[in-house]
């Protein structure tokens, strides 16, 4: 058996780098989750490039034993979209976080989304700014008290999967950093897809924004609160499974089956690869406690890419030709001789 | 037709097409050049537009103008004062009027010197009574009028026809310097391959223009220029612009990688991205990005990926780039910033010249960021100066900044086109594929720069980031003596580049009574002011620096040799402060100017007298 055809495990992608996130940190089982991911994938170890911006996720590189760049704040989706089109045979990652990819990074991620660049952005979204000791964030729940809002915000959030699918996404996905099983699905998933994946992972961070997501996450109440997303399948939840999702008018609507006549038949069953991006909009904007809140996969439509579409540019031009190389161009147009 | 033609001979000459940003007169001035070019002559042309696409018409805000000076000889400069000005309405003559030569010719469209004209470009009378222009060749011509009259007969519609009047001012001097008309009318062929009426309309206006100045007694007697002396060979014109973007791709071919360009429009830089993204077929991945940064970050990001990667840029551009090229100095990677310099600050005078980033080039980045920085020259010399650059950048590991300037960048040239066997390899940093045990951040003995190994490369795995590198592994170091030894080693590199860049020259005499120094887009009127005062017997000489950081290495032996030395630029004094710190043996004087245009030979010469 020749070296290539070892599958990894996701012990190769351990770097042998200390990991330094905080004790409890999410960051540590979405580490796990990723590196277990790509083992999935069957793809070279070298051919993985990991790139991200500046905050407490943005080392993710660091832990990996891949090509990595830790870049500057903000900017790790032009850097990885230069990744990318430089070399497409690549697998590229893309890891931020909700200051980094939606504050001073927002230009960057809505245009690599517009672009349709093949990478795998991953949204470490634990709505407080970690690394500088816990400000507010671009996605922090109006009102909240920080260090920098310590009368309570007065800014209206952003939900990231609202942005990306109105940048015109694709793909995008959410799931929650202690769901190991899920998070592993949902990055093969992503990486699967050509074009720009966008995953939101509902990260705890343990010191300066504890529990933020308990009220969706705790045990007692995960399964009445969220509901996990699978195309083809109904949009069921519920412990007894035994709520869903219709469509009342032009919004959607949580039911019980078996309650006012419903059955499972009325459930709408998620289509990820539909078109249209209103029924994946209303679903990445749900809410607790209103609705449950929606992890899976939910949008994955195919779209050409830009660094495909640059690839069969340049080749189309160059096949048809005349100028082969500088000495060519020198001499091409408007010459004379002395 | 045959009519006595007294032809009087001169050795140069200095024509300013001036008009409504509206008018053509680019067009106009770079058919001049072209016709110039092909029947041998030498020249240089200054393009002097407003920042406005169509300023309000008939102000002086509004004038567009294009300078041309061509001659029988060698030309430096696009020439101080004009031989002939053509002045398509009367702010054209109020804009241009300081910048004519005495007895110089006037050309003007008499229809625009209506009460109306007149009073848009702010004068109270007839300019041409008010600004005494009785010294003047006058020549009153109704360009308007004969150009719809040459029109007439064709059917078409007024608007269009008068679209062709710059034209009819090009025909008459044509006429005047005895130039063929044919390079044009074939350049309207192809031009307007769809538009068989447009190609007719200027062929008839054109030639209208250039009869009309045959017939008329007040042009005799017409001149020629002679050919220049000049080597033989392949020629063709080009901007400083497209010299930066060829060069760059000519390093691309001979380090055997694809080029990859990360940039976003600004002026006067956008042709650089233009000219690449057009060469598809040499395989250029051009990326219009959303915003300056984005531009550094994804040619960052090529780099990394194995790729040449480019941004280019002007001033507020680069404050733009500031943090990640200092990432591209922490990362080691081998990139080209090209910023083409323009009038600052803040948005400045986006289409006019200056010097004044040099210090943003080599100063302005957080902490010990050490760079590369070049200057081109001249418009032809962005083309090995942007290959110099390039060839730094990967055979060093490092970001290099390639300073140009508007003049150079918009100006042109005719340049006998290279052969691209007698450009020196390139020899990349990319690590063989055998080698083992790769380290990322081990170096060469010699120039101190490290190994690059691309993503997809079996068995290099490794990260790079901004943060403080371990000297060997690459991996995060806070040690407080492993960035002590990283800054060192990090301007050491640059520091050695100076054992692979040439000596600075010297332009007159070795020794003398005063040393003109200059870098970057001055030097041919620099050049030309002391090549006009060595003939007149002074001593002085000219050494002009293409090499900024680092110096070459004889600088200290060339400025040891003059009494006196000053140093000319478009800023308030940057380079001669950066020669105060590195070369503080001597005494610098200055002469600066920050007025948006570049030096005039004239004043550099005055101001030289003072020294000697």
């Amino acid at each position: 058996m020749t070296e290539q055809n070892t599958k990894l495990t996701f012990k190769d992608f351990k770097s042998d780098q200390e990991v330094r996130w905080c004790p409890g940190c999410g960051d540590h089982i979405v580490l796990n989750s990723v590196q277990r991911a790509m083992a999935e994938l069957g793809r070279k170890k070298e051919d993985f490039a990991l790139i991200s911006g500046i905050g407490c996720s943005s080392r993710f590189p660091y832990y990996m034993d891949t090509y990595g760049f830790h870049g500057i704040h903000g900017r790790a989706a032009a850097i990885a979209s230069g990744v990318k089109v430089a070399n497409p045979q690549l697998s590229v990652w893309e890891v931020t976080g909700d200051g980094d990819a939606l504050a001073i990074g927002g230009n960057h991620f809505i245009h690599l989304i517009r672009r349709n660049i093949d990478i795998n952005l991953l949204l470490f979204n634990n709505q407080i700014y970690g690394l500088t000791k816990g400000q507010y964030s671009p996605t922090s729940k109006k009102g909240t008290t920080t260090k920098t809002s310590p009368f309570g915000t007065i800014e209206t959030p952003f939900n990231p999967g609202e942005l990306a699918i109105g940048a015109q996404g694709k793909f995008f996905a959410r799931t929650m950093d202690n769901n190991v099983k899920l998070s592993t699905e949902v990055f093969v998933e992503a990486a699967k897809h050509d074009g720009t994946s966008v995953v939101e992972i509902l990260q705890n961070c343990v010191i300066f924004n504890d529990g933020i997501y308990n009220e969706i996450n705790a045990k007692e109440v995960r399964e009445e609160r969220q509901i996990i997303l699978k195309h083809g399948a109904p949009m069921i939840f519920g412990k007894e499974r035994d709520k869903g999702l219709i469509l009342d008018g032009l919004k959607l609507k949580v039911v019980r089956i078996g309650e006012d006549g419903i059955t499972e038949d009325d459930i709408l069953i998620h289509k990820a690869n539909e078109n249209n991006p209103g029924i994946a909009m209303m679903l990445a904007n749900m809410r607790w406690p209103n609705y449950p809140v929606a992890l899976g996969v939910i949008r994955s439509v195919n779209a050409p890419t830009y660094d495909m579409a640059m690839e069969s540019q340049i080749s189309k031009i160059q096949a048809e030709a005349k100028i082969k190389n500088v000495d060519d161009l020198l001499h091409s147009g408007n010459t004379w001789e002395v | 037709m045959s009519k006595a033609k007294e032809v009087v001979e001169l050795e140069e000459v200095v024509i300013r097409f001036s008009g409504d940003s509206g008018d053509g007169m680019q067009l106009t001035g770079t058919l001049f050049s072209t016709t110039s070019a092909l029947v041998g002559n030498d020249f240089s042309t200054f393009p002097d537009y407003p920042s406005e696409i169509r300023a309000p018409q008939g102000t002086v805000g509004g004038v567009s103008g294009f300078q041309v000076h061509f001659g029988h000889s060698k030309i430096f400069t696009p020439g101080d004062f004009s031989d002939v000005l053509i002045a398509m309405n009367p702010a054209a003559l109020k804009a241009n009027r300081k910048w004519m030569k005495p007895g110089s010719i006037v050309i003007v469209d008499s229809d625009s010197f209506d009460e109306k004209g007149i009073t848009k470009a702010g004068y109270t009378e007839d300019p041409i009574v008010k600004e005494k222009l009785d010294k003047f060749n006058v020549i009153k011509a109704p360009i308007s009028t004969l150009t719809k009259e040459a029109v007439k007969e064709m059917g078409i519609d007024a608007k269009t026809g008068m679209r062709s009047k710059n034209m009819f001012a090009l025909g008459m001097v044509y006429w005047l310097y005895n130039r063929p008309l044919k390079h044009t009318e074939e350049f309207f062929q192809t031009k307007f391959k769809k538009k068989p009426d447009v190609i007719e309309a200027n062929k008839r206006v054109l030639k209208a223009g250039y009869n009309y100045a045959y017939t008329m007694e007040a042009m005799t007697p017409s001149y020629t220029v002679s050919p220049a002396e000049i080597d033989k060979g392949t020629y063709r014109n080009i901007n400083g612009n497209q010299a930066t973007a060829w060069g760059l791709l000519a390093a691309a071919e001979k380090a055997k990688l694809k080029l990859f360009v990360g940039s976003y429009p600004i002026t006067p830089a956008t042709v650089i991205l233009e000219e690449l993204a057009a060469r598809k077929d040499l395989g250029v991945k051009s990326f219009q990005a959303e915003d300056e940064i984005a531009g550094i970050c994804t040619t960052i990001g090529a780099s990394f990926a194995g790729l040449m990667g480019v941004t280019s840029t002007s001033g507020p551009g680069l404050a733009l780039k500031s943090e990640a090229i200092g990432l591209a100095v922490m990362a080691e990677l081998p990139i080209v910033i090209v910023n083409v310099q323009r009038g600052g600050p803040s948005t400045g005078l986006p289409t006019k010249t200056e010097q004044s980033d040099l210090f943003q080039a080599l100063y302005g980045r957080n902490g010990e960021s050490p760079v590369v920085v070049l200057a081109a020259s001249t418009p032809t010399n962005c083309f090995d100066h942007a290959f110099m650059a390039a060839k730094i950048a990967l055979e060093h590991m490092t970001p290099v900044i390639l300073l140009t300037d508007g003049f150079i960048a918009n100006g042109t040239q005719p340049w006998k086109v290279p052969s691209m066997k007698d450009y020196p390899d390139i020899k990349t940093m990319i690590v063989s594929k055998d080698e083992e045990d790769y380290q990322p951040y081990a170096r060469d003995v010699e120039t101190l720069a490290r190994l690059w190994a691309l993503p997809g490369m079996k068995g290099k795995e490794h990260r790079i980031g901004g943060l403080e590198k371990d000297f060997i592994k690459g991996s995060v170091s806070h040690d407080p003596l492993n960035h002590q030894k990283m800054t060192d080693v990090r301007d050491e590199k640059v520091e050695r580049v100076v054992n692979m860049i040439p000596d600075l020259e010297v332009t007159g005499d070795k020794e003398g009574d005063l040393l003109v120094v200059g870098w970057g887009g001055t030097f041919g009127h620099l050049h030309t002011a002391v090549k006009e005062m060595q003939n007149e017997g002074k001593k002085l000489s000219l050494a002009h620096f293409n090499y900024i950081r680092p110096l070459p290495a004889n600088t200290k032996e060339v400025f040891s040799r003059f009494k006196k030395i000053i140093v000319c630029e478009l800023n308030l004094g940057q380079f001669a402060n950066y020669l105060r710190m590195k070369q503080s043996d001597f005494k610098y004087e200055q002469f600066n100017k920050v007025q948006g245009l570049p030096f005039t030979a004239t004043e550099l010469k005055d101001e030289f007298k003072k020294y000697l």
